[in-house]
Order: C-alpha cells, then sequence, then structure tokens
C-alpha cells in the first residue's frame, strides 16, 4: 500500500529577553546553576508573577511576520503538573487566547514553494532543568532556564514529508532570527522542535494516529527522526497493528525513538486562567509601532538582492535563506557593489566548502567579511587571479594575516609588466616549435599548453588576460 | 484606662506626649501575650519587637517619626517576613523562614511599625472557626470556649483581647470580618485590588485581600494609609491613588442612604443577631441615613460559587508546596511520586486537602465548564446585582454572620461550617469592600454590623463607621471589662 506522511510542527523559540518572562532574574545561558532565580523563579510561598513586556512586543513581530492575526486581547493560562524542574507546579501559558492566532508562511523545496499553515503561536515559560546523572542517590535540578520566555509556533499538519518538515523548520528558525526575536542556538536548547507524526493511506482524508517525537535538537536529527517514525508506523500498518498515540523521545546517539508516556498516561493539565496575571491588552498603537519596527524580512531581502545586485534567483535565495549569511553578505557588498556576483560566489563557494569542512557556523568563520571582501577586491581590481586567490584564502583561514599582508608576503601579486610577459611567451615559443606549428596548422586546443607553460614560469602570477592576448599576437 | 485599652490614635499621642515609650508599650504587650491563654500567636517576635520599638523611641526623640512609629502590632501568619517563621498555620511550613518581606510587611516596616509577632490563623486560610490551625486552635476572648472565627481568628482575638493595638488580616470569604464581628472589633476588608498580595501566601489569587483589624474605625483608616496602594510586583494592584482615609472621617452621614438586602435577613439567621443589627441600622437612620430594601437576588448562589472559584485557584496555588525546596519533606521517601504524595498528605491538614481535592475535580477535564466556568458566570451575576444595587444606595448592610460564636469542636460538618460565610462571600466575590464592626451582644458575645461599599469607597465605609462610633460604645467594650 502506498503511504501519505502527515507532519505538524511545535516550536519552541526562546525568546532572547535579558531578563525573564514573569520575573527580572537574567536569562544567560550557561551561569552557575540555580544563580540566576530569583524569589519569583523558586515559586516561594506569596510571590506573584509580572508580565515582561517585551516578550509581547516580540510575539507581535513574529505574528506579523507569518501574516498571523493577533489577539490584542490575550490570556495566560496555568498549566498544572507536578514535576521538581516546575517551581510553582504550574506553567504559565496560554490555552484559550494565544497572542498570534492563525498564519502562514511560504516553504520553498528546490523549485516548488508550497504555503504551511501556522496554526497559533503563544507564550509561556520555561521549566527549569533535571540532572540525572550529577549525583549517585539524588537527581539535582538547576531552576536558571525557570521562567525563560519561549513563543511556542505550532503548525497545520501540512508537511508531507520529513524534508518539508525541515524546510519548515528551517524557515521558522531563519524567521525568528531575521526579526531579532531568539538567537536560534539549538545546541543550548534556543531553538526546539517536537514533530507530529502519522501516516495513512494515500488519498484517504481521515488522518491517523499520530505520535509525538521530543528531544530534537538539529535539524539533521528532525528529517531522520521523522523518517524513523514513519518506517515504525508502516510496519506497525502493514503487519495489521495499530499506531498507538504516544509521546516518543528520539535518542540520536541510537537513532531510535522510545515511547516516553501513552494517551492514557497523559497528564490532566487542569487548565485555568492564571488569576495572578490580568489579560494582556495591546493596543493599536503598539501594532503600529511594531510593524513599523519590524526589519527587512527573508522574501523581501531576496527580492532586493535580485534586482539591486542581479544576483540569479537562486542564489539570492541561498543568501537569504539564513540571516547570518545575508548578513555576511550585505558586509561584503559596502566596499564591493560592483562585484556582488563575485561575492556571492565566495560565500557560497569557497567559504561555504571550509565551514562544512571543518563544521563551523559562518558565525564562529575564521575569515570575517571584510577580510573576504578585502579579496574579492583584489580579484577586482587585477592584483591577484581568482586563481590565486584560493590559496590566499586558504592562508587567510589559517590565520597568516589578511589578503594584503599574504599576497605581498608571498609574492602572489599578479604580473601586469607586458614586456616581462612578452620576454617569457617569447622564450617560449621558441623553445616548443612544434607545437607551434601544431596551432598555426589549426590546433586550437594546443593554446592550453603554452599557458600552462608560461604559468609554471611565473609561478602563475601572469594576468590570464594579458598572457592569452599575448600569445594569440605571437602565434600569429 | 489601662494602656492596652487605648486606640491607636491614643496611643500615639501619648508616645509623642513622652508618656510612656515605644519599648515600654511593647513591653507591655508582650507580657500580655506571654501570659495570655487565648494561642493568638503562632510566633512571638520579641527580641525583633524591642530593637524595632528601641528604633521607633530614637525616632520619636528626634521628632522624625510618622504618626505610626512605635505603635506595636500583630502581623497575621500568612505575610512573609524577611528571616522570621511564616507559617500560614501549616506544618507545611512549619520549617519555613522567610527570605523576604511581603510588600505589606514592608510597609509597615517603613511605617517605623513594631511587629509582636505572627498571629494564629486557619491553615493557608481556609477556615471560619481557627480550628484548622496546625498550631492549635485560638480562642475568643470573650469566652475561652468559643471560637474567635477565622481564618483571622488569632489577630481577631490578639486585637480583641487586647495583645496588640491592631492587627493584620487577610480576607478572602470573610476571614478579616466574620473574626472581627465574633471577636468584638473592627474589621475592614478593602476594595479587591487596594492592597498589595506580593508576599501574602495566596490561597485564592483573585479573591484575597489584606486588610486592618483594629478597634475603631479611626485606627483602622490610619494602618489603611500604610497598606493600601499600588504595587508593581502584583499584577492585579491598582494604580489608582490612594487617599487619605481619616480624612472624611468627621463628615456627616445625614443624607445617607442604607440599603438592606432581603437575603441577608431570612431564613438561618439567628433572631438576637437580626435585632442587634436592625437596632445599630435604626441608629444610623437617627442619625440622618435612610434605609431601603434592595435585593441581591443571586447571592443564594454565593457558597457553591464561592466553594468552586476558591478551592480551584487554591488547588493550583498550593501546588508550590511539593517537599522539593522548602517546607515539610517527608522521611526517606522511596522515589519521587512517593515524596510528592506523602509530603503532601502529611503536611498539610484535612480541610485544606479537602479543598484542593474539590478544586482538582472541578477543573478536571470534562468538569471544568460545568463548575469552574459556571462558577465564574455566577460570579459576574452576583457583581451584577450589586452594581445595580449601588445606583439607588450609598452602601449595603446586614450581619456579618448569622450567629455569634460557637463552641469550640461544635461544628464538625464541612457545609455547616461553610454556611457561616454566607453574608460575608459575596464582597469577595464581586472584589468590593466591607466592614465589620461592634453593634451589640448577644448572650454576653459580640455581634458585627457588616458595611458593604461600592468599589473605592473605602473612605465612605470608614465615615460611617466612624460616625457610628461616636454614637455608641460597643467598640469600647472589652472582654476583660464584661469581667
Amino acid at each position: 500500500m502506498e503511504w501519505e506522511t502527515v507532519i505538524g510542527l511545535e516550536i519552541h523559540a526562546q525568546l532572547n529577553t535579558k531578563s525573564k518572562i514573569f520575573s527580572a532574574a537574567a536569562t544567560q545561558y550557561g551561569a552557575q546553576a540555580n544563580s540566576q532565580a530569583c524569589a519569583v523563579d523558586l515559586g516561594l510561598p506569596g510571590v506573584l508573577p509580572v508580565l515582561n513586556k517585551e516578550v509581547v512586543n516580540k510575539a507581535i513581530k513574529f505574528g506579523l511576520a507569518v501574516d498571523a492575526h493577533i489577539n490584542q486581547r490575550n490570556v495566560f493560562d496555568r498549566k498544572n503538573y507536578f514535576y521538581p524542574d516546575l517551581p510553582k507546579g504550574y506553567q504559565i501559558s496560554q490555552l484559550d487566547w494565544p497572542i498570534v492566532g492563525e498564519g502562514e508562511i511560504e516553504i520553498t523545496l528546490g523549485d516548488k514553494t508550497k504555503v504551511i499553515g501556522v496554526t497559533r503561536a503563544h507564550l509561556e515559560e520555561d521549566a527549569g532543568k533535571s540532572i540525572h546523572d550529577l549525583y549517585d542517590d539524588f537527581t539535582a535540578v538547576d531552576l536558571n532556564r525557570a521562567g525563560t520566555p519561549l513563543l511556542e509556533i505550532v503548525s497545520e499538519p501540512d508537511m508531507r514529508s520529513a524534508k518539508e518538515a525541515v524546510a519548515y523548520a528551517k524557515k521558522i528558525h531563519a524567521l525568528v532570527q531575521y526579526l531579532e526575536i531568539c538567537d536560534g542556538n539549538m545546541q543550548e536548547g534556543s531553538f526546539r522542535c517536537d514533530a507530529n507524526v502519522s501516516i495513512r493511506p494515500m488519498g484517504q482524508e481521515k488522518l491517523g494516529t499520530r505520535a509525538e517525537l521530543k528531544n530534537i535538537n538539529s535539524f539533521k536529527f528532525l528529517e531522520r527522526a521523522i523518517n524513523l517514525e514513519v518506517e515504525r508506523q508502516q510496519d506497525i500498518l502493514e503487519e495489521g497493528g495499530e499506531v498507538a498515540q504516544e509521546t516518543r523521545l528520539y535518542d540520536a546517539v541510537k537513532h531510535e525513538t522510545r515511547s516516553m508516556r501513552s494517551k492514557e498516561e497523559a497528564n490532566d493539565y487542569r487548565y485555568f486562567p492564571d488569576p495572578d496575571l490580568l489579560p494582556v491588552e495591546i493596543s493599536d498603537e503598539l501594532m503600529v509601532q511594531i510593524k513599523q519596527e519590524l526589519p527587512e524580512l527573508p522574501q523581501e531581502k531576496k527580492a532586493r538582492f535580485i534586482t539591486e545586485f542581479g544576483l540569479s534567483e537562486y542564489d539570492a535565495d541561498v543568501l537569504t535563506s539564513q540571516k547570518p549569511t545575508a548578513d555576511y553578505f550585505e558586509k561584503m557588498i559596502v566596499n564591493n557593489a560592483d562585484h556582488a556576483k563575485l561575492c556571492a560566489n565566495w560565500i557560497m563557494g569557497e567559504l561555504s566548502a571550509s565551514l562544512n569542512k571543518n563544521q563551523l557556523e559562518l558565525l564562529d568563520a575564521p575569515i570575517t567579511a571584510d577580510d573576504l571582501s578585502l579579496l574579492v577586491s583584489r580579484i577586482g581590481d587585477d592584483t591577484i587571479s581568482g586563481k590565486i586567490a584560493k590559496d590566499v584564502f586558504k592562508a587567510m583561514w589559517d590565520g597568516e594575516g589578511s589578503a594584503d599582508e599574504i599576497i605581498e608576503a608571498k609574492g602572489l601579486k599578479q604580473m601586469t609588466d607586458t614586456s616581462a610577459i612578452e620576454a617569457i611567451v617569447d622564450e617560449i615559443i621558441a623553445n616548443n616549435q612544434p607545437q607551434v606549428e601544431q596551432f598555426k596548422s589549426g590546433n586550437e586546443k594546443i593554446l592550453g599548453f603554452f599557458v600552462g607553460q608560461a604559468m609554471k614560469a611565473t609561478q602563475g602570477k601572469a594576468n590570464p588576460k594579458l598572457l592569452n592576448e599575448m600569445l594569440r599576437l605571437k602565434l600569429g | 484606662m489601662s494602656i492596652h485599652n487605648k486606640t491607636i490614635a491614643q496611643l500615639s499621642q501619648g508616645l509623642k506626649a513622652g508618656d510612656f515609650s515605644s519599648v515600654e508599650l511593647t513591653q507591655h504587650y508582650l507580657d500580655r501575650i506571654n501570659v495570655s491563654n487565648l494561642n493568638a500567636f503562632i510566633t512571638v517576635t520579641d527580641e525583633l519587637a524591642m530593637k524595632q520599638a528601641q528604633a521607633a523611641d530614637d525616632k520619636i526623640a528626634k521628632g522624625t517619626g510618622n504618626i505610626l512609629t512605635g505603635i506595636p502590632y500583630a502581623h497575621k501568619d500568612i505575610f512573609c517576613t524577611n528571616g522570621v517563621k511564616t507559617s500560614a498555620g501549616s506544618k507545611m511550613l512549619d520549617n519555613f523562614i522567610s527570605p523576604y518581606d511581603a510588600t505589606v510587611s514592608h510597609k509597615l516596616n517603613q511605617a517605623d511599625l513594631v511587629m509582636l509577632g505572627k498571629a494564629n490563623m486557619d491553615e493557608f486560610a481556609m477556615g471560619s472557626s481557627n480550628e484548622n490551625s496546625y498550631f492549635g486552635d485560638v480562642k475568643n476572648p470573650w469566652n475561652e470556649n468559643k471560637i474567635p472565627g477565622g481564618s483571622s481568628g488569632g489577630s481577631a482575638a490578639a486585637v480583641a483581647g487586647r495583645l496588640a493595638p491592631f492587627a493584620t488580616g487577610t480576607d478572602t470569604g470573610g476571614s478579616i470580618r466574620q473574626p472581627a464581628s465574633l471577636c468584638g472589633i473592627t474589621g475592614l476588608k478593602p476594595t479587591y485590588g487596594r492592597v498589595s498580595r506580593y508576599g501574602m501566601i495566596a490561597y485564592a489569587s483573585s479573591l484575597d485581600q489584606a486588610g486592618p483589624m483594629t478597634q475603631t474605625a479611626q485606627d483602622a483608616a490610619l494602618v489603611l494609609n500604610v497598606m493600601a496602594g499600588f504595587d508593581e510586583k502584583d499584577s492585579t494592584s491598582s494604580e489608582r491613588d490612594v487617599e487619605d482615609y481619616t480624612a472624611s472621617l468627621n463628615d456627616s452621614i445625614k443624607g445617607l442612604t442604607i440599603g438592606l438586602p432581603k437575603e441577608f435577613f431570612s431564613e438561618g439567621l439567628d433572631d438576637e443577631v437580626a435585632s442587634q443589627v436592625m437596632a445599630a441600622v435604626k441608629e444610623l437612620e437617627t442619625m440622618g441615613a435612610t434605609i431601603k430594601e434592595v435585593s441581591l437576588p443571586n447571592s443564594a448562589y454565593a457558597i457553591p460559587t464561592y466553594y468552586i472559584v476558591a478551592p480551584c485557584e487554591c488547588s493550583s496555588n498550593l501546588s508550590r508546596l511539593d517537599g522539593v525546596r522548602y517546607g515539610y519533606r517527608c522521611d526517606d521517601p522511596k522515589d519521587l511520586e512517593d515524596l510528592y504524595l506523602r509530603s503532601r498528605s502529611e503536611g498539610f491538614g484535612e480541610e485544606v486537602k479537602r479543598r484542593i481535592m474539590i478544586g482538582a475535580y472541578a477543573l478536571s477535564a470534562g468538569y471544568y465548564d460545568a463548575y469552574y466556568l459556571k462558577a465564574q458566570k455566577t460570579r459576574h451575576l452576583i457583581s451584577e446585582d450589586f452594581k445595580k444595587a449601588f445606583k439607588d444606595v450609598d452602601v449595603i448592610m446586614g450581619p456579618v454572620s448569622p450567629t455569634t460564636a460557637f463552641d469550640l469542636g461544635s461544628v464538625k460538618d464541612p457545609v455547616s461550617m461553610y454556611l457561616a460565610d454566607i453574608y460575608t462571600l459575596s464582597a469577595n466575590l464581586a472584589g468590593l469592600p466591607g466592614m465589620s464592626i461592634p453593634a451589640g451582644f448577644s448572650q454576653n458575645l459580640p455581634v458585627g454590623l457588616q458595611l458593604i461599599g461600592n468599589y473605592w469607597s473605602e473612605s465612605k465605609l470608614l465615615n460611617i463607621a466612624h460616625q457610628f462610633q461616636q454614637q455608641t460604645d460597643w467598640h469600647t467594650q472589652t472582654p476583660e471589662e464584661k469581667g
């Protein structure tokens, strides 16, 4: 039987506020355990939450960016359950009246685009962390993360493959970074994905029973976990079994998912409106103000790159798909507006390859946008050839200095002195008469041989254009 | 007049005049607490009190004090007090030393008041008789076989027994007014949002409100001046400016229209209580007020509404008491579930567990609409009744409690106990200010008159109460003088 996969994602994006959503404690990652938990975060008797208005602004930004309805009156609820890293015994979240209502976002897969529905996005506080492997007989609790603001972005079950799910997740990931509302750091857990996966016979309208996959902290694992789950469900159904509605934990090391809790074991969260917090009222003025403050979004940037710099659709798409990449490009372009295509090629070519090889993020690249921009300028002004530039790039990557320093130190400056090139060409022609004859009898290809010889003699520094002209002139 | 029968206003004059020092005054009260049988205090903070009294005396000597500098008081043990045990009357918090001050505690400190100790109370403010305290029953100063009312029973007993010139209380369903009534003192529950709830251990967040418990309305005005005000740490506190509540105490009440809800004078109200309440209303009539009957038809649903809303909120509010970070933890838990189960089973008393169970049930999937949502709708209707009534009248009056103080241990059925709150719950559900003032006696036990005002009408209530107290002497009677 042919099966159709149906996927919906729940993304938790940590909002990058300085203080927590309901207290004044700092949100910095990696601080000493429990050093960033105040009385409110500890859930001491008598403490009360006070909403950090910044989170509201950031959530509105997101809502506007996905063309969503903003609920200008929205309500915080209590989600009640017991766990040691949940100090109050309830999480403050939003159930019936989330701040962001229905919206949508377009994804691109190859040359196809598809619109994915955003069901809602709501504000909530993060829990602390339970650390089970620190002591033999105890579980340790670190409440630094408790109260960190989260925007939970829930999609419609609109995705039909792991690849689509990854494309959607990446798109949201890029968007929250463009909006500067989330740092997007997946290793530190600032951006987390849960995937609801089900399958159904192709053509059937009714959705199959879904499993929720948790603990996925990279796009690579997201794709793997979904594919694994689809296979698991197919095996069950094809053997005549039934998929259980449950939450499954993805184990990236063992590459397996395992059941965490079934529907029957699921908590009854006893949601009700939090009486400690008034409903959030968003004024029309604030809406207008935030709309005006919205930065250029990926789609707009892409269009501008095409018209302003003459980039291809493909190049513009690659450069704008991640905010750091777009930022890098725009920085390079400041002094290289005439060589936009060259800048794009270097980012998508050498730089990207080196990052991949060394498993580095762009933000950690040893070559800054300004450094690379200088290198491109040196190609542009004929100081070096594109081929030599690759060697300079390598030296720059290894920390040997700036493009100019390396060109100078290694004497890589292109030979543009016509008489010097002429002398070399004359010598090569004199020493290679048989090849000269071949060229004269119509073998154009033999020109490459002369270029090679000349480059060898100049350690590749001869200006290729000048050299070609000179060779054609001399060979007649 | 014995020093402990003086009002705050009188004590303030005495301190300023140098008739006695705050240290002497404080020692006098501490001595009285020391020999008292009332069990009004969970913790007596004598060392701290003497230190605060000394600091107050220094200020008075320098002439830098305010009207309340050096006045001692009893602080209900529901307010967090930095460095002092804050138990909320529960075994669960018997070992809890608060690391911070509630906003109310902070304000009282700033006003140079002297804390004598932490007053006994029903566990987590749940109760109407103060028999639900882990630290034992509080006795009514008028008759030690009787209950003092609850949940601010220790506070009321301390003021009536002259163990403190005033006390703080909190009122979720009548917990200031009912014990004030049963102990013959003056108690004010302000409009919801007038006094910060920060640091006040939450029972039912949408209903809880702190207020003063005093001998007189004038004293209540003086204390409310300090307690009231916006607090950025409490999102539900009002930004509305605080008035000087003493400013209109002496206004005439001529032309005042008093509404008497017929529902407050029906079946279940003790005859003698009814006649004392009516006598007090008549007294106000002779002072120039007119009487009008009003109707609060939905007040009949106040008890079921309250006993859904309050338990729902408390079931969640008390979840943080899980034995993990502070408070009571059971011995040798074998796993996490055992830790939760036994810590909470052993740490909470019967009534608290009952309300947590009711609340958890009412909020459960499938029951939410039928209970919580319905209660919210009824709550709205109750508020609307008052809104309508206040179009015709300035203040609503009636009894506080259907009976006078009953015998300790005599009411065993929880529902019968809940019925004692029938006249006080509506003001909490609507968020309105309410007061209880002494209005007579029935068989040597005090009877209170309840005043319910429109939103933010504390000044009006205090004005009426003060004028009434200028014409009557119920509030000056003391158990000792009664002999």
